[in-house]
């Protein structure tokens, strides 16, 4: 036969066979040997992770009535594959909305570069958070509005009106949230403040993931590595504050029409049992679709509703700081209980220098000096303490010295309330001085013994002096939250801090305390009941407009139950406002109600405005 | 009878692991039955199993009745052919499927088998000749006529598969240099097309343009030297027309940059008129020949640089080009199939994913992912083991038919031998180095793989005519 010269093709044809396998194998040793990141495209490609959002904790007041709980809210959801023969008129109708919204929002969808990830496969967000009662007409129409769908979420619902500052409110993150934290994705929801930014990791619990299959049509498949890789959801953690939600609600009864603060604290635990910053706004407010709305409008009010003056709010104490003062110069030994007197001819004179006083009996010494809040005596305590050389080598040394004290009774620096936006205040020390006055002594900032000058404290400091003086010289950081449900209230919220005066000096301004309530010249003898015994200190804090009204008390004398702090912008003296705020707060928590007299005053404060 | 049990043996594997391989591609989560008829897992198990008695029953029928029927067996597929142009449904603009009953049935699948046996027995014929050209042209248009039918269904693809023919013709001694200049025009698209926009260097030259003049030039003067050994001044005509290249190119690089393309094209024309000279002399046509084949060189890169830069195609045609050229890397549209493939493949790693554990393509990212793109699944699944191990097998496969081809007794056996081997081998290359991005994304299954009863059964009832032919062999002709 012929063909024998082409018998040697036959190694050709096997040849090319050979040729185009070892290419074939070197092409794949290229791609699935060489290092690259085909794999983890691959993953990105068809493994989704569906978050299951845990349930957020609930809040509950003292007394253990609900405050804060979820509700379910329904977003209408819409696969736009799936939409057919839409009557757009009466759909727009059950939502709610108008033709130009229904295709301003469709077009919205449909755009990627606005909505990245979208798919006409797959779920896309129509309009979040329908009404109930929207919603239950949409489902009954649903079967005619194919390709939308209902989801269910959980909302945050307020039962009462009131704290809305110290509850906060739950709001989606914002860009800077999910830079700080990888936790948070977009459109999560985080507390934003209140006890719901500050317990914000207790009450959000843990987010689980579903590891699921996506198809290239966004379509879900099943389940990936059947759910081995599933990380279940931890609810969050339900928290039990301090406040007491009656007492709140009267505190910010009282302080309608006025700005300012009210702090009440429980004394032996430094539990708070009320904050009141006024003006305030609605928790009611912080719900649903027009939270954005409502928050651009309080935050537009020239009154700084959002503004939490209880604890970010600093003001001069005034005469509420004498107390601070009496014991400093006595555990110094500037002056002595009884023995010691000051001259007070009107006030405190010393060449031109003049610090004003109302008129009583002189020369007096500490515990009468504190029930009639004498300027007088105050400032001789200081002028004799930064003038001691034989005790304190310089002024600036004295200077130190007194801000230790102020600093060990929790003031000047935050105290570390589990609250968001706590300010620390002002306690001024020497190198403040030396910067800004080169030359200075006593006389130069004599105003800070009376709470007036550089010095300011916020209200919860004012109130944390009442429990300190009520605990006869020691504080427990003044706290929101009472107790975690299955967790742990952080140690720093239960620690004893004991200030550099002894229990013994405390007893004594106790007494003065006391006096300024029951004695005849005392000045807050309308905090006088026949119940329990009251002591208080009241403040009539200068500024540059009219006088604020403070006012600091705890009560009873013996086991304390309720320290409290009463700050009215511009409310003039301590007793006018002050005094009945505090008493009417105190009356409440020991008694549980008002007595009829009571009632009637609350009323009465209640309807007098500031301006 | 001796049948070839090898061969059986690699067909079963290969049979099996295409079974796994489908089940992989087509898994549904949601019904996780793989036998289900729902599923083309289970589909494909019963083809399988009809591919079996259906080999079993081809092994019965003697060779003599091919040998008598073939002639009319290929004019009745021809008729199938022709047929279903016009009762086929329109299936996504193919017309080739014919619905029998619950199957739709593909008669292009089927004809391969009949137009090798008709190949086989019109070269069989007392005093075939394949330089003659006339017998030439008959037995390629044996081939062809089947091909023009089927592109007239609207499957190119499977019509490509018939210049797999060509191989057999080679083997039978058709001059090699057929399949040369073919492979050469191939080449000089490609180069031309992908290096068309690029400069040599800083040079005003294209590359595409100096690099196709070369490899003309040089695969001239190889030609010339391979069939035209009388021709006595070939040394110094290869030293004239490289040395002048060179020059030209280092005097661009070095002294004038300039389009040295034009002393190129010059120095061609100067071979073209020395191999017309050698004509004159020897009176040999095969310099003819050489001379259309230069000139042919140079027309097919002009035209295609021409097609190219004035967008004559289609843009989607002139896209898919690019992309496989990987001039275009929009993996958005055009490159998003060979693109996903290729992420298929490579996230398979060394021993893959796993069985039933790739997510590529049971979750539809690498579309046709059952049929023509099952490969990316056993890249996937079973990882570079896998693959290679499946191209191995085939190169064991296709070896083993070559060697079985060789011991035919006449040339019938031979050369239906033949065709069965280039018809597998053009099918692996085409179906795997388009899924590996290679060559470009035409639509042809991967023999025993790729999910479907039509292509299993044409190619099983290949394969057995052939084997029983080859238990025939020690027969004593009659």
């Amino acid at each position: 036969m012929k063909a024998y010269e082409f018998e040697r093709r036959q190694f050709v044809i096997g040849g090319i066979a050979l040729l185009v396998v070892v290419i074939y194998i070197i092409r794949l040793a290229v791609l699935q040997l060489a290092p690259n990141d085909y794999e983890e495209i691959s993953r990105n490609n068809a493994i989704y992770n569906r978050i299951i959002f845990p349930s957020r904790g609930s809040i509950y007041d003292r007394n253990g009535k609900l405050l804060v709980y979820n509700e379910p809210a329904y977003d209408v959801m819409v696969i736009t594959r799936e939409v057919s023969g839409l009557d757009t008129l009466d759909f727009c109708r059950t939502l709610h909305m108008s033709r130009e919204e229904f295709d301003d929002r469709m077009a919205w969808i449909k755009d990627v570069s606005k909505n990245p990830g979208y798919s006409s496969y797959s779920q896309q967000l129509f309009r979040p958070q329908i009404s109930s009662a929207d919603f239950l007409v949409f489902q009954e129409k649903m079967f005619r509005f194919k390709g939308f769908y209902v989801r269910e979420r959980n909302a945050r619902q307020y039962r009462y009106p009131n704290a809305a500052h110290v509850l906060g409110y739950v709001a989606e993150v914002s860009g800077n949230d999910i830079a700080e934290n990888d936790y948070y994705n977009a459109g999560d929801y985080i507390g934003k403040q209140g006890v719901e930014r500050s317990y914000e990791e207790v009450l959000r619990g843990q987010k689980g993931i579903e590891v699921l299959l996506r198809d290239a049509r966004g379509k879900i498949q099943g389940r990936y590595n059947d759910g081995l890789d599933d990380q279940h959801p931890i609810p969050g953690k339900d928290i039990v504050l301090s406040l007491d939600i009656e007492l709140q609600a009267l505190g910010e009864r009282l302080m309608r029409g006025k700005r300012g603060a009210i702090v009440a604290i429980e004394p032996s635990t430094g539990e708070i049992l009320c904050m009141v910053s006024a003006p305030t706004y609605s928790a009611f407010d912080m719900v649903g679709k027009q939270r954005g709305e409502n928050i651009m409008k309080l935050l537009k009010d020239q009154s700084r509703p959002m503004y939490n003056r209880a604890i970010s709010g600093t003001y001069p104490p005034g005469s509420t700081f004498k107390p601070s003062q009496a014991l400093t110069f006595m555990q110094e030994g500037i002056i002595q209980s009884d023995v010691t007197s000051y001259p007070c001819t009107g006030g405190f004179r010393y060449r031109n220098l003049k610090v004003g006083c109302h008129s009583h009996a002189s020369p007096l010494s500490v515990k009468p000096a504190l029930s009639t809040s004498c300027n007088g005596f105050f400032c001789w305590g200081l002028y004799y303490m930064f003038g001691n050389r034989g005790k304190y080598a310089s002024v600036q040394d004295a200077m130190t010295t007194w801000k230790d004290y102020m600093v060990s009774m929790g003031f000047g620096y935050k105290l570390g309330v589990d609250l968001p936006a706590e300010s620390r205040g002002m306690i001024p020390n020497a190198e403040y001085y030396d910067k800004h006055l080169k030359k200075w002594n006593a006389l130069t900032v004599i105003s800070i013994a009376i709470g007036q000058g550089e010095v300011t404290l916020t209200p919860l400091q004012i109130a944390n002096q009442g429990a300190t003086i009520a605990n006869r010289g020691y504080y427990i950081t003044p706290h929101i939250v009472r107790r975690i449900v299955g967790g742990q209230l952080a140690d720093s919220l239960t620690r004893r801090h004991f200030t550099k005066a002894s229990p013994r000096y405390y007893e004594e301004v106790v007494s003065g305390m006391r006096g300024a309530v029951t004695s005849g010249i005392g000045t807050c003898r309308g905090a006088q009941n026949p119940w329990y015994e009251v002591c208080g200190k009241t403040g009539t804090a200068q500024n540059r407009g009219h006088d604020h009204s403070v006012f600091m008390g705890f009560a009873p004398r013996n086991n304390p139950q309720i320290a409290v702090a009463v700050y009215v912008e511009n409310g003039g003296f301590g007793a006018t406002f002050g005094v009945p705020i505090g008493s009417l707060i105190m009356e409440q928590y020991i008694r549980g109600e008002l007595s009829p007299a009571s009632q009637a005053r609350a009323a009465g404060i209640a309807s007098r405005s500031v301006n | 009878m001796s049948l070839d049990w090898w061969t059986i043996g690699l067909y079963v594997v290969l049979l099996f692991w295409g079974w796994f391989s489908v089940c992989g591609a087509c898994y549904d989560y949601n019904h996780p039955d793989l036998f289900s008829f729902n599923l083309n897992s289970g589909k494909q198990f019963v083809w399988i199993l009809t591919s079996l008695l259906l080999a079993g029953a081809l092994l019965l029928i003697e060779k003599r009745f091919y040998y008598k029927a073939s002639m009319v067996v290929y004019v009745m597929m021809m008729l199938v052919l022709l047929l279903t142009i016009f009762i086929a449904p329109d299936t996504k603009g193919s017309r080739s499927w014919i619905p029998i009953g619950p199957v739709k049935l593909q008669p292009a699948e089927f004809a391969k088998f009949a137009v090798a046996l008709a190949v086989g027995k019109l070269m069989e014929r007392y005093g075939f000749n394949l330089s003659n050209y006339k017998d030439f042209l008959r037995v390629v248009c044996l081939f062809l006529l089947p091909m023009i039918l089927i592109i007239g269904q609207k499957e190119t693809g499977t019509a490509l598969v018939y210049l797999a023919f060509f191989l057999v013709l080679y083997r039978e001694g058709m001059t090699g240099s057929v399949l040369f200049a073919a492979f050469m025009f191939v080449v000089y698209v490609v180069v031309g097309v992908k290096f068309g926009d690029e400069t040599v260097s800083y040079m005003p030259a294209s590359a595409g343009e100096a690099w196709v003049l070369l490899l003309s030039l040089v695969s001239t003067l190889l030609l010339t030297w391979r069939y035209c050994k009388d021709s006595r001044s070939l040394g110094q005509a290869t030293l004239f027309s490289l040395g002048f290249t060179l020059a030209a190119y280092l005097f661009s690089a070095y002294v004038i940059p300039f389009n040295f393309c034009i002393v190129q094209l010059i120095i061609n024309v100067g071979v073209l008129i020395y191999l017309g000279v050698e004509y004159a002399i020897t009176r040999s046509y095969r310099y003819l020949l050489i001379m259309l084949f230069m000139i042919a060189s140079t027309i097919v890169f002009y035209a295609c640089d021409y097609v190219f830069s004035h967008n004559i195609l289609p843009p989607h045609q002139q896209t898919r080009i690019e992309v496989l050229l990987g001039k275009n890397d929009d993996v958005r549209s055009a490159g998003y199939n060979v693109n996903q493939a290729k992420i298929a493949i490579g996230s398979g790693g060394f021993s893959g994913k796993g069985f039933l554990k790739g997510t590529q393509t049971k979750l539809k990212y690498v579309p046709e992912q059952e049929t023509d793109f099952i490969f990316c699944t056993i890249g996937e699944e079973e990882g570079f083991l896998g693959s290679a191990g499946v191209l191995l097998v085939y190169l064991f496969f296709i070896w083993r038919l070559i060697s079985l081809a060789e011991r035919q007794p006449d040339t019938w056996g031979r050369v239906y031998g033949y065709s069965v081997v280039c018809i597998f081998l053009f099918h692996l290359f085409v179906n795997i180095g388009m899924v590996l991005g290679l060559t470009p994304v035409i639509g042809i299954p991967l023999p025993f793989f790729s999910y479907g009863g039509s292509s299993l059964w044409g190619f099983t009832i290949l394969l057995f005519i052939f084997l029983r032919m080859d238990a025939e062999r020690n027969f004593k002709q009659k």
